[in-house]
């Protein structure tokens, strides 16, 4: 046994000395993760703000002109055109003078005094990202609203407020976001899944490479000729860069934090758990493409499949539930699955291994798995 | 275990009726030979007869189809955890880590074959020494020349003191003086007792191999020492010529090669001299003269020759299967 770990300290001190050695490398391992990170953050915005609207106030009174102003306030709308009808409304975005209409009718006042007011929210479906960021914040803004004015309501009437608080407030259909990101921050949101599709990236693609960069420059064959042992191997070229991709996603995570304002709600120490073992199996994964592909370039192929799976089917944009069962079979076959879920209880719910220990153990199943097929695959061999 | 081919067990390598396939390829074709210990031995063969594809079945990185390698004692196939620990390779191509110095490079291969830490500060001084790199043990491996990297990676293929040795091709593309030192090296082995098979394509190599064996489209042409080879090996005589136009000459005793006009085994340019392999140099001297004479082409001189190794060689790699 000692002679085998010295081999993998051997192992190990080579791929360490190899990796500290290339800057250039380095550099990129680095640096990509983070451009990705300032990139998603940045770029890729789902909400859209300051929506060209047209309004059609039928009610003309102070509640409707109270509730265009939250419109306005919440930052999504902005107020650009006053009309009469819903049909001048259609031709107004048919013209592509505004993405939405909002039409308040008639006895709006009234209405939500009884609690039942109705406004009627039209908005271009030809720019999906205007739609769902228009309907999901005039959907918050009229339920803020709404309980405003109930609040209002209940204190001019005498009576505790307290107590009718929750009746008061109307059918109201709380989403998740709601209800740990009050303000639909998207970077919120992205955080805790970006991380994930980072670092599954960029240790699928660096463990993919790895083995079979030494096959191509035929390194590979002076070490098949030595007791080294298959699992040796792989650890050894899987523990050098676990820690890289720990350092690199304390990094994003940091970034995420104190760049960006990301709550950290949970515990960094079970976080941390969650994370290597969400990296292991990524390299465990990418260690297994490295056996299989005969050249750099079919590795960085497998690798780029794993990323657009991963973007897609991982979680981390499109919600899995709405999946069917096949594409969402394909991501339960990636790590970044398990983690992202896990990730977004822990960063932004804050609650405890109590709620994550399912996807972690499934996590650390799979990192046994993929690691001992690695270096079963791995042949002593060359044909 | 039939012996049926004579080959004992005791000897250090020993082939037997190895064959591989690769599809309807047949690599290495029913080859049997075994080499003494301390014995240099020479794997001759043009590119792509099998030289490499047996070395790797000795290696145990290739399964034969059929047939069985062993290396002192030990099954390459079977055995061959137990069989790497005491076999030292140097492939083809440069293995060792450009990226890495010198120094890194033999303490990571020391480690890796065990080395105690004592025993790893003295290897890796006598291989600095043997490879000559005084003074360059901090240089990235990718900076050394090319006979530098050839002992070095001989040094690293060697760290843990191996009784075998398979190098194959250790000598392509470095100049003269390193070649001639890397086979001072070979020869410093094998007087300590070590066993080297060799491959090179160098014939001035070949003649330094104890004994050679000459492999052709995957089956063993030729096996004797290199001396005995040129007597046995060589049908006809060859002739020396020096002649006014080599490059018309070559061209006549081409077409009357190919046609039949002349039994030519072999014609080929060594410099400004043609060598040329006929059944007898008595018979065909004066025919040879005749047919350059007439297209024109002064003949300077024309003698029987002793073969040169590579002219064994051609003759071996032609001779009809």
């Amino acid at each position: 046994m000692p002679k085998s770990l010295r081999r993998l300290a051997a192992l190990i001190r080579k791929e360490v000395t190899q990796l500290l050695r290339d800057r250039r490398g380095l550099a990129y391992m680095l640096g990509l993760p983070l451009l990705q990170l300032f990139l998603y953050a940045y770029a890729v915005n789902t909400s859209v703000y300051h929506i060209p609207t047209a309004i059609v106030d039928q009610s003309r009174d102070r509640k409707s002109r109270e509730f265009v102003q939250a419109l306005v306030n919440s930052q999504y709308f902005n107020a650009t055109l006053q009309l009469e009808n819903g049909a001048e409304v259609m031709t107004a975005i048919d013209k592509g003078q505004v993405r939405a209409g909002v039409i308040i009718p008639p006895h709006f006042a009234a209405d939500t005094d009884r609690g039942s007011a109705t406004v009627l929210m039209m908005l271009d479906g030809s720019d999906s990202a205007s739609v769902s960021s228009g309907y999901s914040a005039a959907a918050l803004v009229a339920q803020s609203y709404a309980s405003h004015l109930a609040t209002e309501q209940v204190q001019r009437k005498g009576i505790r407020t307290s107590a009718l608080a929750g009746a008061s407030a109307l059918p109201i259909t709380t989403s998740t976001r709601v209800l740990y990101n009050p303000d639909m921050i998207d970077i919120w949101f992205l955080l805790p899944g970006l991380a994930g599709l980072i670092l599954q990236t960029l240790a699928v693609q660096q463990a993919a490479l790895i083995i079979v960069r030494e096959r191509e420059l035929g390194t590979i064959e002076q070490i098949l000729i030595t007791p080294t042992r298959p699992l040796e191997l792989v650890l050894s070229k899987m523990i050098p860069l676990l820690a890289l991709c720990l350092l690199t996603m304390g990094v994003v995570v940091g970034i995420g934090v104190f760049w960006f304002g990301v709550p950290f709600q949970g515990s960094f120490f079970l976080y941390f758990w969650l994370t290597l073992l969400f990296i292991a199996s990524s390299l465990g994964l990418g260690l297994l493409f490295s056996n299989r592909a005969r050249t750099q370039k079919q590795a960085q192929q497998q690798a780029l499949l794993t990323m657009m799976f991963g973007l897609l089917l991982g979680g981390m944009i499109y919600p899995r539930s709405a999946m069917p069962a096949i594409p969402r079979f394909i991501g339960d076959l990636l790590p970044m699955t398990y983690f992202v879920r896990a990730s977004r209880t822990i960063f932004t719910k804050g609650v405890g291994l109590r709620f994550v220990w399912t996807d972690m153990l499934a996590l650390a199943i799979y990192t046994v798995v993929v690691v001992l097929l690695a270096a079963r695959n791995f042949k002593k061999r060359l044909d | 275990m039939s012996n049926g081919t004579g080959l004992d067990p005791q000897q250090p390598i020993v082939v037997r009726n190895l064959t591989k396939k690769f599809g309807d390829f047949v690599a290495v074709d029913n080859v049997s030979f075994a080499v003494n210990a301390g014995e240099v031995f020479g794997w001759l063969g043009p590119n792509g007869a099998g030289k490499t594809t047996t070395i790797r079945m000795l290696l145990g990185l290739l399964h034969p189809t059929s047939g069985s390698t062993h290396v002192l004692g030990l099954n390459s196939a079977t055995q061959t955890k137990a069989m790497h620990a005491i076999v030292g390779y140097m492939s083809q191509q440069f293995t060792l880590y450009n990226d890495l110095t010198a120094a890194e490079n033999i303490r990571f291969y020391g480690m890796v074959y065990g080395l105690s830490n004592r025993d790893l500060r003295q290897r890796q001084a006598e291989i600095i020494q043997m490879a000559g790199l005084e003074g360059r043990e901090k240089a990235l491996t990718s900076t050394l020349s090319g006979g530098w990297k050839q002992r070095l990676a001989l040094g690293c293929a060697i760290v843990h003191r191996p009784k075998v040795v398979f190098l194959d091709e250790p000598t392509a593309g470095v100049d003269p003086i390193s070649r001639r030192d890397f086979w001072t090296l070979i020869y410093a082995m094998a007087k300590e007792g070590v066993t080297v098979l060799v491959t090179t394509h160098y014939m001035d190599e070949a003649e330094l191999c104890q004994r050679i064996g000459f492999i052709s489209q995957g089956r063993l042409v030729a096996l004797d020492r290199p001396g005995r080879l040129k007597q046995t090996q060589m049908r006809g005589d060859v002739l020396e010529l020096n002649v006014s136009n080599p490059d018309l000459a070559m061209r006549i005793l081409k077409a009357a090669q190919q046609s039949g006009q002349l039994p030519l085994d072999e014609v080929a340019l060594y410099g400004a001299q043609i060598h040329a392999v006929v059944p007898s140099a008595e018979a065909y001297k004066e025919v040879l003269r005749a047919l350059l004479s007439t297209a024109g082409i002064e003949v300077r001189s024309l003698e029987r020759i002793a073969p040169t190794l590579e002219d064994v060689f051609i003759s071996a790699v032609n001779a009809p299967a």
